[in-house]
């Protein structure tokens, strides 16, 4: 069996151990990483030639959207394996990236605000990736609202799920019904395959950046995934042992 | 016992949803109510000049019908959920695909259809385009059911719990934002004389894809919500 190594993954006592063990590690290199693609990106790159210093926002507003979607993504892929293969952790996963890609949305925004009122000379404007980008937020709204609504976790996590399937086949939709009315928005420039239409003192600052926030975000969600197995397994045997010996640590 | 066979299972549905419908008919009626007071408000609200609202009246239009098919899915699934006869068609050894098609068919007739019927008069109101009235009456024709089909799985995942109705506006809006803009836009494309057939070959394609897959998506919500 080609999957039996994941097998005790299923157990939520070793994921949480598990999640445990690689927070530390995806914190620490997310902080390298960002302080070495940050220093680089906003102090020793080049400025753009026409945007001026202004352009620097970019290294934080393009992750933070590529994020936005990527964490959708992962979302409704853990939901997926939760309502095909019934694995409750995924569940727990999908409810853990829910905020986090919210966030992340409404970072892309701001910042994309930010950038435009010196650029575009507006804070707004109902340009087709902005608006799909608003539509995306809302999207992840509904998921953390529905999650919320239902008293039993369990239930939370599987109408959540379905709810982010149904956005997932509903947003490649939105997102091409909205270029009706491109307007201002550039073109990408960085996802384009092969060569990229930046020069590379610039580009490459914008990759170390990506990876430092891609770890940060691989270390909120272990955050988050290991409270979200705490609240829902909270009146299991090992949970309440965890917690005992937390307490003699911290009463010693 | 004898098996219905699936059309009798769905005909059956349709028809006593049609049934408790007209024994209620305040529940037809207040969602077109709906309709034609919010149309009203925007001219209200913005000024009679014709040349303004001829401009926004697919816009007004549109999202008017998307807010009062909102307010009336409530009723799609709500009662058979709260009096158990919802549990029971869950139970029954008819595929639930089918149950829940024939519901959302039943919900259409009820709120999309009268809509359709009445919408020209609220054109007339709003000066809307003389050639745009074909295209006011397809885009709806074939949106509408979209409204009954996305919204299904709003209200499956809502049923369940007890303030429901600000979450489901919440989860489906979003969902209908494609209806909405290639509607109003070739309604629009049809003010200007040009052809619209893009515009509605999408719509068609959002209707087909969301008659095959919302069903699966509203039973499997179905499932969850009756536990």
């Amino acid at each position: 069996m080609m999957w039996k190594w994941l097998h005790p993954y299923a157990n939520p006592e070793i994921s949480y151990h598990f999640a445990g063990k690689i927070l530390p590690w995806c914190a620490r290199l997310a902080f390298v990483f960002l302080a070495i693609g940050l220093t680089w990106a906003l102090l020793f790159a080049p400025a753009d030639y026409q945007q001026g210093d202004t352009f620097r926002i970019f290294y934080l507003h393009v992750p933070a959207a590529m994020l936005s979607m990527g964490i959708y993504l992962g979302m409704a892929i853990a939901a997926l394996s939760s309502l095909v293969w019934q694995l409750r952790l995924a569940d727990a996963t999908a409810a853990a990236m829910a905020p986090i890609g919210a966030t992340f949305t409404f970072i892309a925004l701001i910042t994309g605000a930010a950038w435009g009122k010196p650029m575009w000379g507006t804070w707004w404007i109902w340009d087709a990736r902005l608006t799909s980008e608003l539509i995306l937020l809302f999207l992840y709204l509904g998921v953390i609202a529905l999650h919320n609504a239902f008293e039993d976790k369990n239930l939370a996590g599987k109408a959540a799920g379905i709810l982010a399937l149904v956005g997932v086949i509903n947003l490649p939709i939105i997102k091409y019904s909205v270029e009706w009315w491109n307007t201002l928005h550039q073109g990408a420039t960085v996802s384009k395959l092969g060569q990229p239409s930046m020069t590379a003192d610039m580009f490459w600052p914008f990759v170390v950046c990506f990876i430092g926030f891609a770890f940060f975000v691989t270390a909120l969600i272990c955050l988050r995934f290991r409270s979200e197995i705490l609240n829902r397994n909270s009146m299991r045997p090992w949970v309440r042992e965890l917690v005992a010996t937390e307490e003699k640590v911290h009463a010693v | 016992m004898t098996q219905l066979s699936y059309r009798a299972a769905f005909g059956l549905i349709v028809k006593r949803d049609l049934m408790i419908a007209f024994r209620h008919r305040d529940d037809i009626i207040n969602p077109l109510l709906f309709f034609v007071i919010v149309v009203t408000l925007f001219p209200l609200g913005i000024g009679p000049e014709s040349t303004t609202l001829a401009r926004i009246a697919p816009g007004i239009i549109w999202v008017a019908a998307l807010l009062a098919t909102l307010l009336s899915l409530d009723r799609l699934f709500k009662s058979d959920h709260a009096d158990g006869s919802l549990e029971q068609m869950l139970l029954s050894p008819q595929p639930i695909f089918i149950l829940v098609l024939a519901k959302i068919v039943a919900h259409w007739l009820l709120t999309g259809l009268p809509l359709i019927l009445i919408a020209p008069l609220l054109a007339v109101l709003l000066h809307l385009n003389e050639h745009s009235y074909g295209a006011l009456m397809l885009t709806l024709l074939l949106g509408t059911p979209v409204l009954s089909l996305l919204g299904a799985i709003g209200v499956a995942l809502t049923v369940g719990i007890k303030k429901g109705g600000v979450l489901l506006s919440l989860l489906v809006l979003p969902l209908y934002i494609p209806v909405l803009i290639f509607a109003t836009s070739a309604i629009d494309t049809a003010a200007m004389n040009l052809p619209y057939n893009g515009q509605l070959a999408i719509i068609a394609a959002i209707f087909f894809a969301s008659l095959t897959l919302a069903p699966f998506a509203v039973s499997a919500a179905l499932k969850v919500s009756t536990n």
